[in-house]
């Protein structure tokens, strides 16, 4: 099937979006009020109007928040789910760390591939210049709240690579860092310590709000 | 059909490591492959000539981090060759028989990393568990769990202890007794072999016509190993051929290349012991090992992975001039796109997985 035959079709015009390239026919907004067919952005716009101005005015959203709060902590602290994603040395003592000698899963540490999925990203070696932008990519990816782990001296601050000319000082030159785990490589004792320390921080941030803002 | 390029990396579950292949497919079919690296390059070789000969060791234990002894070695071979110093003869035993438990160490870490890529998540948690046995073996003479440095120019850091071939013997009588179970789990397991059988072909004249070198090599039936073909260290004292494993006809599918690594960790059991018993008393360290050199020196050696080449050049400073790594994985996987063709898509981690990659030595 060609791509003109595609855009031919108007139901599948108006299926792709905004994003067909032949500006023929625009697509309209659809009414207000009727937001199974809202865009994402519309749909956003809309429960901003309709759910959380309302309830911020009445203040359903503090009553909301404080009971719903603790428990949504307790979710995020119990299952910080990282990125599958090995740079260096570190990634196997990450490895290691989930093998069954020292069992992170037990801390709810379970490793996903897609980014969409993840909570915690690892950096967990020294971020050459090639791979800065696409490790900014994955970081962006990940849905909030998220948070980000620096392991190992090369990604605290280039470690043995520091006057190298294609190793970045450090992971949190481009990105916010969390917990620093020092160590060349982290031991995975260090890196369960390391989790540990992130839940601890999960419950003073005291993220999980039902409501936004 | 169309033809698409599909990108699989640099994160993705079956790059271990950090490098992008891109492929390009018809339907599922892949008709060409291109594989990208470059995403770890550290410049291991331009920040080698700042440091100073005896500080590089730090740098080469990074290089390939499954395998730190024996990149580690590699170098001290050369600057020992560079610098002309003789090792003591324990000192050389002694490397034997770290650099074949780190062997087996980087083969368990091969097997653990390849099979769940297989759908055998058992086979992640099996060798992990092994693995952990034989870093904690080495940990005892050199006080690291990955990265060791215990390889020095002109010997080995300090002597082993009293009591360690007893801890060896145990470790590798619970791994003999574990590899045949996992042979009797693998070998047997009807999703494995029809996933590992006759994929990833190559013949042994192609591997020998791209550089293919080591395990990837031997598993084609062409019994080349350094180890007796240039040999090093307490080597040429021990009794050993190389292994071979064949698909039949000269050629190397995914399922020799697993039995080879398979058959090598018997054989580096067997040299372990073999060292162990032969090892004489003396010194571990040379008398005095230079600070400076000049000239030029050129030693390979067999990697886990295949043939590690190093070659240096001093200009008479305490700093190398040159200093030049030839890493085995880097000329094996520009040689992926010649056996990946005609292959569907399903089988890129079966045949990438079992080539055993590692992007520390390749990027350098």
């Amino acid at each position: 099937m060609s791509r003109q035959q595609v855009h031919g079709n108007p139901r599948l015009r108006k299926g792709l979006g905004s994003r067909t390239s032949d500006s023929a026919t625009v697509m309209e907004d659809p009414p207000s009020g009727d937001w199974l067919t809202l865009r994402s952005d519309q749909f956003l716009k809309w429960v901003d109007e309709a759910v959380y101005n309302v309830a911020e005015k009445t203040g359903i959203r503090d009553v909301v928040n404080r009971v719903t709060r603790p428990i949504f902590n307790w979710g995020l602290r119990y299952s910080p789910w990282p990125l599958h994603f090995g740079i260096m040395c570190c990634a196997l003592e990450m490895g290691a760390a989930g093998g069954p000698d020292h069992d992170t899963e037990r801390m709810g540490v379970v490793y996903r591939s897609s980014p969409r999925q993840c909570d915690v990203l690892i950096v967990n070696g020294p971020v050459c210049e090639k791979l800065r932008p696409k490790l900014k990519t994955l970081y962006e990816q990940m849905a909030d709240p998220k948070w980000v782990i620096a392991m190992g001296e090369c990604a605290i601050g280039g470690g043995p690579y520091w006057d190298s000319y294609s190793v970045v000082a450090g992971a949190d030159t481009f990105i916010p860092v969390d917990v620093y785990i020092p160590g060349c490589p982290v031991r995975p004792e260090a890196l369960m310590h390391g989790f540990l320390t992130l839940q601890k921080k999960i419950r003073e941030q005291e993220p999980g709000y039902f409501l936004r803002r | 059909m169309a033809e698409m390029w599909i990108h699989m990396g640099p994160q993705h579950p079956m790059t271990h490591g950090l490098w992008n292949l891109r492929i390009k497919v018809d339907g599922e079919t892949i008709t060409d492959a291109e594989p990208e690296l470059g995403y770890l390059h550290r410049s291991v070789e331009k920040i080698g000539e700042r440091r100073k000969y005896f500080m590089n060791t730090t740098l080469t234990d990074r290089l390939c981090y499954a395998s730190a002894m024996t990149w580690t070695h590699c170098y001290c071979l050369t600057a020992e060759e560079l610098m002309g110093v003789e090792v003591p003869p324990r000192a050389k035993y002694i490397r034997t028989v770290v650099l074949e438990l780190q062997r087996i160490a980087s083969h368990l870490m091969w097997l653990a990393s390849y099979l769940p890529d297989l759908g055998l998540i058992t086979g992640f948690l099996y060798g992990m568990r092994d693995r952990e046995m034989f870093l904690n073996l080495l940990e005892i003479p050199s006080g690291g769990r990955l990265l060791y440095n215990y390889v020095k120019i002109g010997g080995v850091k300090r002597d082993l202890p009293p009591g360690f071939d007893a801890k060896a013997e145990r470790v590798m009588q619970t791994l003999e007794r574990r590899l045949k179970e996992y042979e009797d789990l693998y070998d047997n397991s009807k999703i494995f072999r029809m996933r590992t059988d006759d994929v990833g072909c190559y013949s042994a004249s192609d591997a020998i016509n791209w550089g293919i070198t080591g395990p990837n090599l031997r598993s084609a039936g062409v019994p080349f190993d350094l180890r007796q073909a240039d040999s090093y260290d307490a080597y040429p004292e021990l009794d050993f051929t190389p292994v071979t494993t064949s698909a039949g006809n000269g050629r190397s599918d995914c399922f020799s290349r697993y039995r080879q690594r398979i058959d090598e960790m018997y054989q580096s059991m067997d040299l372990v012991r073999q060292a162990l018993v032969k090892m004489p008393e003396g010194k571990v360290m040379a008398g005095s090992v230079p600070v400076r050199a000049r000239g030029e020196a050129f030693r390979r050696t067999e990697d886990s992975r295949g043939e590690a080449l190093m070659y240096l050049i001093g200009d008479g400073t305490d700093r190398p001039y040159r200093w030049k790594i030839r890493s085995p994985m880097f000329t094996t996987v520009s040689a992926a796109p010649h056996f990946l063709k005609g292959y569907k898509v399903a089988d890129v981690p079966a045949i990438m997985g079992s080539i055993d990659m590692c992007i520390g030595e390749t990027d350098k």
